[in-house]
């Protein structure tokens, strides 16, 4: 790997990321504490709700599995969460601060990163150039008075900081390529990597494994069980495939019809009877 | 009472010609998902046409049924077939800029084909224009003619007509289904072609019923006539969420009554007769954008199989080999410094003065390049923002003697501000709405400010010829306006200004801006602020607008509404596209080529139309945005580049091109941040 900077293989867990991940912030091994508070959530479109009075907490570095039958709820939670839809009641906590009707871009500085179930990448940009814009974004960097004066083009610092992640989500070698050009599965990594390369202290992955084949979504597991486990990096994942939420998560969220019907270990709430309910309609 | 009704009541069906319009574009935006600017030109072309005949000694049937049986649902179909079928439903910039295209190409077509024709009040279609049929309630007041009764009859028959094929026919509610995905409903069946194409086709019947109704009111028929009342109609259907026929009507009917009864009732040539009152109905478009929650996710229609349209492809600039990028470059700037040298000395004056007015209009048109090329947002006002910094500049000029320096930075400061309000004002539109808030915003400045005495203290046109007695801030004068001197100055500014937007362009603020034209979404879930983004590209594009307009003013020497006016901000879009919205290479191309084009024509023969015939040839330029939304000049530019490295490089391997790979591969190797060509 060509790392810009840092020379060498990425050491994931002593590289220069978790050591500025190690600054600060509740979001720590060793320092777990409710990261994400999520209190009677409700949310309704029409006669429709969407989500009915849901209350879920996420510690710092840990993992949560959000699942359940479509239609259950779970993307309109994560946009309430995320601020692209206003809750009709409750409350959602962040790291300490009340996140109320504070704008998205906001909630995003704080340190919530995300990844989209439909995909939203930027077709007029190459893999890295999306990486660079997530880095810059993330500081809230961007003075027009530097780009009039060519004071913005990316530092080397930012360079090494977009390779170590590019490499880490296998992206390496399409860093030039435009998105246009990449395939759904590609297309999802790519916002992974848009969504590590902020150093979030919550990744919010929305079907990530969507897209990808069986190898695929076993390398997406390691690198998001990696994220947890080595950087304290927490993760809240809504993921059909069940096979890797059991290999990523340590606790897992039943949704149905927008309610929380089941929490546990993920071994727990799969043998669950209103679980099974859910999704095979059956109790048994 | 019966004064009051006796003004009120002549605006029922002043109220009926805009709710007949307002029903057509509902009728269009609902069964075809297609925004139909093009509605007033559709008008004016079975007006035009029946008037033609009439004039001609044809009998009023016949007429009618050339122009609006046969004629209007005709061009209609011919829409739909060479143009909309062709955009994706997602695609609401194509959808407008298409429509912008008719309007604009369309009214110049006829005169191009036909000449400059005079028709004056063709026959009234249905009764006696002249005959007073009754009286109202019985009084003398309120005498009810055959235009009256007809224009009533007609809007409610339609009304009824429309509301029922849409609600309660199997037809209609094929035609709402194929407004989300023609595709889609494909699968289940339908032939959704057909479907919008009966669509088109009745709407376009409505389009020259209207047309042909109100020939005998609007006369003289002109397009002017009818791109006003289109205006009109679009806040009656605004109102109406685009969803609503009867909502729209009464609102049509309410504010015929409204412009019929407020001059009555204020003073004569007060501020708000004089000001307020032609600019109503752009206020209540302006409200209802703002108000109607409906109208801010006109764009939320997603097509369920839109991944399945192929990505836009790179700039020829972002497409060519190394080798053959270094030659054009150096091309370039070979003609650049030949350009620069026959300016300074040979050129004839005539031509100098052409290629001055190219270069204030390549700098306005950086402006279309900032807002529409790079922030993704489709302005309808380019043209009002460099006339608020003309007039601007001019002012300053008359009445305090400012120089054209400083008083063109305050005009470019000024145009800024009114830029940023009218972003502040759309920060929740999108695309078609945004397109909809800067048009109210154009023709409000066209119709309630430009032509203001307080703006126009010299009757006609605001002259910058130099005062004999210079006062602040120094002599005025600083340059000579036809000459060399205007030329240093425009090609200053516009170097400037261009090396601004490239690098604006290639900056941090270029990436997001390309994040936010990608995706909103994902853009804000990055920690990007768009409401910013899109007040800084505003500004921006004010700003630069309004210097453009300052440069084009002094090239004029006097600054006058009819230079810009919302025709032009109209053109300026279609002439901007056709050439390249995404590159600066495109605006200046756009600019020089507008100007220089103007000049050719009137070499040929007057009866071909003269500037017309302009318009009409960028209008089917820029008919190709769908297929090439980046510029059919852009798109022949890349493959005569290809053509031709496939002739210099042949055989040997060298410099082989990325565009032979396509365009994926071709951006694929595109330098970073400068993958959108110059």
């Amino acid at each position: 790997m060509t790392d810009g900077g840092t020379g060498g293989h990425v050491t994931l867990g002593g590289g220069p990321w978790a050591q500025r991940h190690g600054g600060g912030g509740p979001a720590l091994l060793g320092d777990p504490g409710p990261l994400l508070s999520v209190r009677a959530v409700s949310k309704a479109f029409g006669g429709i709700t969407a989500v009915s009075q849901v209350t879920l907490i996420v510690d710092g570095g840990e993992s949560v599995g959000l699942v359940g039958p479509n239609g259950a709820g779970k993307t309109t939670l994560f946009n309430c969460i995320c601020g692209q839809l206003k809750p009709d009641g409750g409350t959602v906590e962040f790291d300490g601060n009340e996140l109320g009707s504070m704008p998205t871009y906001k909630r995003a500085r704080l340190g919530i990163g995300r990844t989209y179930q439909r995909i939203e990448v930027f077709p007029d940009m190459s893999v890295r150039e999306h990486l660079l814009v997530a880095e810059r974004a993330r500081r809230g960097d961007g003075r027009l008075w530097k780009d009039l004066v060519n004071l913005s083009s990316p530092t080397p610092d930012e360079l090494a900081r977009v390779n170590e992640v590019l490499e880490l989500v296998g992206l390496a070698d399409k860093a030039s390529t435009p998105v246009s050009a990449l395939g759904l599965g590609l297309c999802r990594l790519v916002e992974l990597g848009r969504a590590l390369v902020a150093q979030p202290k919550l990744l919010m992955a929305d079907e990530p494994s969507s897209g990808l084949d069986v190898h695929e979504t076993h390398e997406l597991a390691n690198v998001l069980r990696t994220l947890q486990r080595e950087r304290g990096m927490a993760v809240l994942l809504v993921e059909h495939d069940l096979g890797m939420v059991g290999e990523v998560v340590d606790r897992a969220i039943v949704m149905d019809l927008g309610q929380v019907i089941a929490e546990g270990t993920f071994d727990e709430v799969m043998a669950h009877p209103e679980v099974r309910h859910a999704y095979l309609g059956t109790s048994g | 009472m019966v004064h009051f009704l006796g003004f009120a009541v002549p605006g029922i069906p002043n109220g009926c010609t805009f709710a007949l319009f307002a029903i057509g574009l509902i009728l269009t935006y609902q069964a075809t998902g297609v925004f139909n600017f093009a509605f007033a030109a559709q008008a004016y072309t079975s007006a035009f046409v029946y008037g033609l005949l009439c004039l001609h000694g044809w009998p009023v049937w016949f007429a009618f049924l050339v122009s609006v049986v046969i004629l209007a649902p005709a061009l209609g179909l011919g829409f739909d077939y060479f143009l909309f079928r062709r955009i994706p439903n997602t695609n609401s910039t194509a959808k407008v800029v298409t429509g912008i295209s008719l309007l604009v190409g369309i009214p110049s077509l006829l005169t191009v084909i036909f000449g400059n024709q005079q028709l004056d009040a063709p026959p009234s279609l249905l009764f006696n224009a002249d005959t007073v049929y009754f009286h109202l309630f019985g009084v003398t007041d309120l005498p009810i003619n055959g235009i009256d009764i007809g224009t009533v009859i007609v809007t409610v028959v339609v009304l009824v007509a429309m509301v029922v094929l849409l609600r309660y026919t199997s037809m209609g509610l094929k035609m709402r289904g194929s407004v989300e995905s023609r595709r889609l409903i494909q699968l289940d069946g339908v032939n959704a072609d057909r479907v919008v194409a009966f669509s088109w086709a009745v709407s376009s019947f409505l389009a020259g019923l209207a047309g042909v109704l109100f020939a005998h009111q609007l006369a003289p028929v002109q397009p002017e006539n009818y791109q006003l009342l289109l205006i009109t109609a679009i806040a009656a259907a605004a109102w109406g969420r685009l969803r609503s026929m009867p909502v729209a009507a009464l609102v049509a009917i309410v504010l015929g009554v409204i412009e019929s009864v407020a001059p009555a009732y204020l003073p004569t040539g007060g501020f708000l007769n004089a000001v307020v009152v032609p600019v109503i109905p752009m206020i209540v478009l302006a409200l209802a954008l703002l108000f109607v929650p409906g109208l801010r996710s006109l764009d939320d229609s997603k097509d369920p199989l839109a991944s399945i349209d192929p990505p836009t492809p790179p700039t020829a600039a972002a497409s060519r080999a190394p080798t053959m990028d270094r030659i054009i470059r150096t091309g370039w700037y070979a003609l650049l410094v030949v350009f620069v040298v026959s300016m300074l000395t040979w050129m004839p004056v005539l031509w100098e003065g052409v290629f001055n007015e190219g270069l204030a209009f390549s700098v306005i048109f950086l402006s279309i390049t900032l807002i529409t090329g790079m922030g993704g947002q489709l302005s309808l006002a380019q043209a009002t923002l460099a006339g608020v910094g003309a007039f601007t500049t001019g002012l300053l000029f008359y009445h305090f003697g400012f120089n054209e320096l400083s008083g063109g930075i305050v005009g470019a400061v000024l145009a800024s501000v009114v830029a940023v309000a009218l972003a502040l004002l759309s920060l929740r539109l999108r695309g078609l709405g945004l397109a909809l808030m800067t048009l109210a915003a154009a023709v409000f400045f066209d119709q309630g400010v430009f032509n203001q005495p307080q703006v126009q203290p010299q009757s006609g046109a605001l002259s910058l010829i130099p005062l004999s007695n210079p006062k602040w801030p120094g002599p005025v004068g600083i340059f000579e306006r036809n000459g060399h001197w205007l030329f240093v100055v425009c090609m200053v500014v516009l170097v400037l200004v261009t090396l601004a937007v490239l690098q604006i362009r290639k900056g941090t603020t270029g990436h997001y801006l390309g994040a936010m034209r990608g995706s909103e979404t994902g853009a804000a879930g990055l920690g990007i602020n768009l409401s910013w983004q899109r007040i800084m590209i505003f500004a921006l594009s004010g700003a630069v607008a309004g210097i453009g307009g300052t440069l084009f003013a002094y090239y004029q020497t006097s600054v006058t509404p009819n230079y810009f006016n919302v025709d032009f901000s109209l053109v300026f879009v279609v002439v901007v596209v056709t050439t390249g919205v995404s590159t600066v290479e495109g605006a200046i191309q756009a600019g020089i080529g507008l100007t220089v084009t103007f000049q050719l024509v009137t070499y040929l023969p007057g009866r071909l139309g003269g500037q017309s015939l302009v318009f009409v040839l960028f209008a089917f330029g820029a008919l190709t945005y769908a297929a090439h939304p980046e510029g059919v000049l852009e798109f022949q530019k890349r493959r005569s580049t290809l053509r031709f490295e496939r002739l210099l490089f042949s055989g040997s391997g060298r410099g082989a091109s990325p565009g032979d790979q396509g365009p994926q591969a071709a951006a694929a190797v595109a330098p970073e941040g400068g993958g959108r060509g110059d």
